[in-house]
């Protein structure tokens, strides 16, 4: 029997559950990097561990029989995939919070039947782009754009989007982020969830039972996003000559903090633990938003931004999706190296992409290929002529699909010491990716913003060198 | 890894697109002599396009191929044509001159995601739009112009099911339901799902009578509507434009001896209906339908022009119509002994005979795939025989011209 498990802000909760119901999971807990931890009572369960939203995916296709996750991700997926096989098997008592459709209090509306008449074109930002979509289309909105990203959907309105779909533990939990809450779409909670096919045929009664019957206490409620302290989240006044820049949270955060620092530029609020995801930048003429370095290419793209650090890696993926984007790198930073490599695993004997198409003919198999860069990924494929290929989108933890539930990896890695511990084997080295300064081309032809863009930029290549 | 077509596809093979040609001909020129003229509408369009309210219902919309375009950054979709009027009429605004009445037609096809696959997900349709006349001659023009077509087709007999969106909506807000549930009534309606209407309660009980005679008897006169008239009472001034209307096509098309039959719930498909609506059954299967769709226009961004129109269903016509275009101008020719001379002159005959209206086959050996009515044999010398497969009779020919005298002189 397997059982996919979610990684981050369920994992204490979904561990102590387990642990009350009787499965005493080894090496399921925040500190643990096993992607598979075992259960000593119930010797025929195979867990492993995915980010959150990978769950339902994987129980949906068959690859798992039994998963547990929000509530929030099986609607994500449902409302694309109506007929997947995914049965939702009863709640599990935590995690609960709920999903809003909110604008921006400057927007001066406070519901959904208000949306057109204020705005000509509505840009929905969020991390549930397929229930975006649905709200979207059953609110009859008439020209609208749904730009899915990787997290801090909050920070986009007003400036960079008109609504956005977020979760949060309460409609007044939005109000510090100056948003307005117009719909409550969902009331989300974790919720047990099963494979149809599986539930037909394979017994799992005893873990039901234990599951169905097993409540934990559960924590405090939950934030919209790891931002802490008292600082107001409200959005200033929009200064239309004033240098967007996008700094990226996450991975990055702590390397760009040092780059800044180096450079003498003062930022202290975006220092770790992040405060505000709108500091205050010591360079006059900027303003900054900290978002997730994924989303940072369309949203220069799209004009939102003037500059934002991100990495070769995402700029990459952007432009192999929208080869005329426009896009482009101005300085390389120097800073968070990381190879952009193919991988597969050990027990498969393969050791290139030549020998990886002839080991798929000769099985028959169509290379399922994990990866969080979708469009690398899709783009090694493709130029690697693998036939019948799938890409399968992660959001991360990629590396715990080898072998059973991928094929091929395209995945970062800095020293490969992660890849070689989990019996991984590089095969391709398909380029290097460092943090760069990215900018929309059209952003250099504005004589307002030149002089302040040259300034930074000039910074940002002296402290690179 | 052996390749299929996508989950629900259609490959059309030689003898279907016989089938295919001859729907989409008899179409064509049906729709010339009545003075419309040809469109062809890209693919692709904006999902915007169809978003407007109003235009396709939200589970439309729902099944809708769309995705981002290779610049699609910005997060505007483009989608599979999933309908062939809004196009149309986006044609319309952008690129035609907007006075007077304008008569387009198209053949094309439409991509509509269905769940199991068993189903199309790619239909083809022929379409014909009628815009700028709010006249009631103008939905006749459009049912005679079908019945047209479908009896040039050979198939039958038709029933032309009539209902009216306007006299629908306004049955609904009636009703007394609050717009979010007169939406959804009328989105099931729409589904064709008439329960959905027919589950509503009235306290009114002149609109109750007229709710009894319209969702559960079926009219095939304009005495039908002037019963639903009378048993209106007090609520009959709301109704009277919807009804008039109504009641000036059902007048038109019975003295132009067209059968058909007023059913309220007829009107499946779209919610951009404003006026009457018509279905074309045959043999109880929906061939086609169309309707009077004022309110499009102006909610695709473009003035205040009424319009209707219809689309007749290709993928059920070829289940219906039987063509066979006999192989009298078929022609099958062979060189025998393969030699270059021989060869060359059975090509030269071969573009002789193609120039006089004949299809001509190059015999490769090998048995073909189709008949031929006659087959011409080059031998050494150039010399030629022509066999007439219908009687199995042989004769000589010296050349083309003789070949041909010979063909036609049979005939």
């Amino acid at each position: 029997m397997k059982l996919a498990l979610p990684k981050g802000r369920l994992l204490k909760d979904t561990a102590a559950l387990l642990e009350a119901a009787g499965l005493g999971l080894a090496e399921y807990d925040e500190k643990s990097r096993s992607y598979r931890p075992q259960s000593d009572e119930f010797t025929s369960l195979s867990p492993k561990v995915f980010q959150e939203k990978d769950v339902p995916i994987q129980v949906a296709v068959g690859n798992y029989d039994l998963g547990i996750c929000g509530l929030d991700w099986v609607t994500e997926l449902l409302s694309k995939y109506p007929s997947a096989d995914l049965v939702e098997l009863g709640e599990l008592g935590y995690g609960k919070g709920g999903l809003y459709v909110a604008a921006s209090v400057r927007a001066g509306i406070s519901s959904l039947d208000e949306v057109d008449g204020r705005f000509e074109r509505v840009r929905m930002v969020s991390e549930y782009p397929n229930l975006a979509e649905f709200v979207a289309l059953q609110h009859r909105l008439r020209r609208f754009s749904v730009l899915p990203v990787w997290g801090a959907a909050e920070v986009y309105p007003p400036e960079c989007a008109e609504l956005v779909l977020v979760r949060a533990a309460s409609a007044n939990g939005l109000a510090r982020h100056g948003l307005v809450p117009l719909a409550k779409v969902l009331a989300s909670t974790t919720v047990l969830v099963a494979n149809r096919n599986s539930l037909a045929e394979a017994d799992m009664g005893g873990l039901l039972a234990r599951l169905r019957t097993t409540r934990v206490r559960t924590r405090q409620s939950e934030r919209l996003s790891p931002v802490g302290g008292a600082t107001s989240e409200s959005p200033e006044e929009h200064n239309g000559n004033a240098v967007r820049l996008a700094l990226p949270d996450g991975h990055q955060q702590r390397h760009t903090v040092r780059f800044l620092a180096k450079a003498g530029i003062d930022i202290g609020e975006y220092d770790e633990p992040l405060k505000t995801r709108r500091p205050r930048i010591g360079l006059d003429g900027i303003s900054v938003k900290v978002i997730r370095p994924q989303d940072m290419p369309a949203q220069v793209a799209n004009g939102n931004f003037d500059l934002a650090v991100t990495g070769e890696d995402w700029l990459r993926d952007h432009l192999y999706r929208f080869p005329s984007s426009p896009v482009e790198r101005m300085v390389n930073l120097g800073f968070g190296t990381v190879r952009i490599v193919a991988v597969v695993s050990e027990r498969i004997p393969v050791h290139d992409a030549a020998e990886l198409r002839g080991y798929a003919l000769r099985s028959l198999l169509q290379i399922r290929v994990a990866s969080e860069y979708v469009n690398i990924a899709d783009k090694y494929a493709r130029d690697n002529h693998l036939a019948g290929y799938r890409v399968i989108p992660t959001w991360g933890a990629s590396e715990a699909f080898l072998p059973e539930d991928a094929d091929l990896l395209i995945e970062n890695t800095e020293t490969g010491a992660t890849l070689r511990k989990h019996k991984l084997r590089i095969i391709d080295d398909l380029f290097e990716s460092s943090a760069c300064v990215i900018t929309h081309k059209g952003a250099l032809s504005d004589s307002r913003k030149v002089p302040t863009i040259e300034r930074a930029i000039e910074v940002m290549k002296r402290t690179a060198a | 890894m052996r390749v299929h077509k996508c989950r629900g596809m259609v490959d059309l093979l030689p003898d279907d697109m016989v089938r295919f040609r001859h729907i989409e001909e008899v179409f064509r020129d049906s729709c010339l002599k009545h003075g419309y003229g040809e469109i062809r509408t890209p693919t692709l369009e904006y999902l915007h396009l169809f978003t407007a309210s109003g235009t396709l219902t939200p589970a439309m919309l729902g099944r809708v191929y769309s995705f981002l375009d290779w610049d699609g950054w910005s997060g505007e979709r483009v989608v599979l044509r999933p309908d062939g009027t809004i196009p149309t009429v986006r044609l319309f605004l952008e690129s035609v001159n907007q006075e007077g009445t304008t008569r387009l037609f198209y053949v094309a096809n439409t991509f509509t995601f269905e769940e199991t696959g068993t189903e199309r997900r790619e239909r083809w349709q022929c379409g014909a739009e009628l815009i700028g006349s709010n006249l009631a001659s103008a939905d006749v023009e459009l049912v005679l112009l079908a019945s047209e077509v479908l009896s040039r087709l050979g198939v039958g007999p038709l029933v032309v099911r009539l209902s009216h969106g306007g006299l629908i909506k306004t049955l609904l807000s009636e009703l007394g339901l609050e717009a979010e549930k007169q939406a959804e009534v009328f989105d099931h309606l729409l589904e064709g799902d008439a329960r959905a209407l027919g589950d509503v309660g009235t306290e009114d009980p002149n609109l109750a009578r007229a709710l009894r005679v319209l969702m559960h008897v079926k009219g095939n006169s304009s005495g039908y509507l002037e019963n639903v008239r009378a048993l209106l009472g007090d609520a009959l001034p709301r109704f009277q434009a919807d009804l008039d209307e109504l009641t000036k096509a059902v007048e038109l098309l019975a003295a132009m001896g067209c059968t058909f039959e007023i059913d309220m719930t007829s009107g499946r498909g779209f919610e951009y209906y404003t006026g009457a609506m018509f279905q074309f059954c045959v043999s109880g299967e929906r061939v086609g339908g169309g309707g009077r769709y004022d309110d499009l226009i102006p909610l695709v961004g473009g003035p205040s022009l009424p319009a209707s129109g219809f689309a007749l269903y290709m993928d059920t016509l070829m289940e219906l119509v039987e063509f066979e275009p006999g192989n009298d101008r078929s022609v099958l020719i062979a060189a025998h002994r393969g030699g270059t001379d021989e060869v060359q002159t059975a090509f030269e005959v071969a573009a002789d005979l193609r120039e006089a209206g004949y299809a001509v086959e190059m015999d490769m050996g090998q048995p073909s795939t189709s008949s031929h009515r006659w087959s011409v044999s080059v031998s050494k010398g150039g010399a030629l025989s022509l066999t007439d497969q219908a009687t199995g009779k042989t004769r000589k020919a010296s050349a083309s011209a003789n070949l041909l005298d010979l063909m036609e002189g049979a005939k």
